[in-house]
């Protein structure tokens, strides 16, 4: 069983999935006619769609769908800044949501169209980066948390200390190199909001980190599932769809949400401004919306479904694993990102950067 | 090129294209940059030019400027080791007989035709706790104490209870290696290339004349091939000072050279203006490098002549 390839780039998968996008291409064009051609430019990330959704839509729409892939945000934000290069239906996470929310960037949906709403979870169907679900819909959503390998550990490290203020694991240790999320989860750690931009509670944050250094063996590269999958580090800060993609390979690798909480991510599905093909969008859209096509997709690569009418249609194996579903508890603490402005980001950026000149 | 002025149509016609590349993809991006270092950010993506010297003066905070310090470092040493490396290998090579010259060249450019991704993720292989460098110790540890049990001596652990395997990745000495690997062959091709032009003569008569070997290496080969060795040095340093992949991948907690940060402002932290005044400011410590060069090479041309 071919499953959960992980969302993120991983440079196995990257090449898999540019060999899928060329066999996309040359599929022949069914036509039909339309108030649209029957085109649809999709730009998703990586392994991140069910394994036959797009030829099914097709079946069903007769809209041929081109995919291309992004493999992070800031590729995604980068290309469509300088203008719409023709795509229809793009999957940006929560916080890059806002900011294109802010840069006008985003079409907003029509409600009309996408019927199958209803099957998205109550807790869902709003949202703190776009209220009243305006402008997205939710397609994925998953944690930050510590992969680790079980036989290393003394016991499960459900707590951010482990990786932020101990000597135990010394250089078994491996963090994100990404100075959001490092500095917000140090903030969690320490009692605060992920979001805080009071300076004395970053500064904390900054000498929690530099006086963590010498325990620390890297700021990884998203690339800290490879790490623990080779044996180099013992416990890394990573996302839970990375850590996933590595469980499959090696019973000894394990994943938890740290009690503090942790960061809270949602891709969405979003219609840029300049898309061509707005209608075919929203019925993609309100096709992956669909319980059974959403039940196929988050079979395939998963991920943590909103669709609660998807969920329902799975099996325990998929609905009760904690590396996608945290406890209750748990979830409860954790927080998304949000864009907190230039003069923030731009603190925050300084202060990674002394974090890791130090 | 001297009848140019006879055949204008034809040197125009010759020199049109690489012009028109050089301004259309290399002259007007980079201006489109330079007038960008004096912009402030606005918004997510509003940019407005103000002509501001801003970005400069935040890029000589200290921090900054102690990671500048640190990637010069860091190049410098490369640079040393890629000479001290590079120079006997180019000088061997200049030695060997001919019918194995082009063999050997071709093992010195042989690495270029691996993409660089691809070679620094075979040296995390070779490098890491559980590499290839770290088997070979353990199994030479593991036959040691086996010889050790044979003369009755296993008892002792002479050479420790366990094998200990050496951190080689993710710190400083992992960044200047992988940096030495990539760079070597810019080391060594214009060293061959000045080496292969000596006047073997020389060499001859100096150890003629009574001077040893070593007298004859630092008073004969390295004075003739200090052209080669300037530009070696030049075209290793410049890039090696620009360097991201590398410490991102092979560094540690601390490798963090400028190029990493000047990356981090196009991507993540989405601050285009201060991104560009970086560069620009790499940029003109690499002129002022280039230009020492040629004030060097003038001032040794003009000791050769007097």
């Amino acid at each position: 069983m071919h499953k959960s390839l992980g969302r993120r780039l991983s440079r196995r998968g990257f090449l898999a999935g540019t060999g899928a996008v060329a066999a996309g291409v040359t599929l022949a064009p069914k036509f039909s006619w339309g108030v649209e051609e029957p085109k649809l430019n999709f730009y998703n990330w990586d392994t991140y769609i069910g394994e036959t959704t797009l030829d099914d839509f097709k079946g069903i729409s007769g809209i041929n769908v081109r995919m291309d892939l992004f493999a992070d945000n800031d590729e995604l934000f980068a290309k469509l800044k300088e203008g719409n290069p023709g795509y229809d239906l793009i999957v940006p996470t929560n916080d890059y949501v806002e900011r294109m929310l802010l840069a006008k960037m985003l079409l907003p949906i029509n409600r009309s169209l996408i019927s199958n709403f209803k099957n998205i979870d109550p807790v869902f169907q709003d949202s703190t980066f776009d209220p009243g679900r305006k402008y997205t819909m939710p397609y994925m959503w998953g944690t930050q948390g510590i992969g680790y390998r079980k036989s290393a550990v003394k016991s499960v490290p459900d707590s951010w200390k482990v990786l932020f203020e101990s000597d135990q694991y010394t250089g078994r240790i491996a963090l994100l190199s990404e100075s959001g999320t490092v500095l917000g989860t140090a903030m969690k750690y320490l009692g605060y909001s992920m979001n805080s931009t009071d300076p004395s509670q970053l500064k904390q944050a900054e000498e929690l980190l530099i006086k963590q250094k010498p325990h620390i063996k890297v700021f990884a590269e998203d690339n800290g599932q490879d790490l623990l999958l080779s044996g180099e580090v013992d416990l890394t800060m990573e996302w839970n769809g990375d850590i996933l993609q590595v469980m499959e390979e090696d019973d000894d690798i394990s994943y938890v949400v740290p009690k503090e909480g942790g960061l809270l991510w949602q891709d969405c599905l979003c219609i840029p401004v300049g898309a061509p093909h707005p209608e075919n969008a929203h019925k993609l859209i309100n096709y992956i919306l669909d319980a059974e096509a959403g039940a196929a997709i988050a079979d395939f690569i998963y991920y943590a479904t909103p669709n609660k009418a998807a969920k329902a249609l799975l099996s325990a194996d998929y609905t009760q694993n904690p590396a996608i579903f945290p406890g209750e508890q748990t979830l409860a603490r954790c927080e998304s990102a949000i864009y907190l402005g230039v003069e923030n980001e731009r603190i925050r950026d300084e202060t990674w950067t002394r974090v890791t000149a130090a | 090129m001297d009848n140019w002025r006879r055949n204008p149509l034809v040197f125009w016609f010759i020199g049109l294209p690489p012009t028109f590349w050089l301004l259309v993809f290399f002259l007007i991006p980079l201006g489109l940059i330079w007038v960008l270092s004096f912009g402030e950010k606005r918004g997510v993506v509003e940019i407005e030019i103000t002509w501001v010297l801003d970005n400069y003066a935040r890029a000589l905070d200290p921090i900054y400027l102690q990671i500048f310090v640190k990637s010069l470092w860091m190049a410098t040493a490369t640079t040393l080791i890629c000479l001290l490396v590079g120079f006997p290998v180019a000088f061997m090579i200049t030695f060997a007989p001919a019918r194995w010259k082009p063999l050997l060249l071709l093992l010195i450019i042989l690495p270029f035709w691996t993409n660089l991704l691809i070679r620094t993720y075979a040296l995390i292989a070779i490098l890491r706790t559980r590499g290839y460098v770290n088997f070979t110790l353990e199994w030479f540890w593991d036959q040691s104490n086996w010889v050790l049990n044979l003369l009755g001596l296993g008892e002792m652990q002479l050479l420790g209870e366990k094998f200990q395997p050496l951190l080689l990745l993710y710190n400083n000495f992992a960044v200047v290696f992988g940096l030495v690997y990539v760079f070597l062959p810019f080391m060594v091709l214009p060293l061959y290339a000045s080496l292969d032009r000596l006047d073997r003569s020389y060499i001859e008569a100096s150890l003629d004349l009574g001077a040893g070997q070593l007298r004859s290496l630092f008073s004969i080969v390295v004075p003739l091939a200090k052209a080669g060795i300037f530009s070696g040095v030049v075209i290793t340093f410049i890039p090696a000072l620009g360097s991201f992949l590398t410490p991102d991948l092979l560094g540690g907690t601390d490798s963090l050279m400028i190029a990493n940060v000047i990356e981090r402002q196009f991507k993540s932290a989405n601050d285009w203006p201060f991104g560009a005044a970086l560069s620009f400011i790499l940029m003109y410590a690499t002129f002022f490098a280039l230009a020492l060069r040629a004030f060097l090479a003038k001032g040794s041309s003009a000791m050769e002549a007097g």
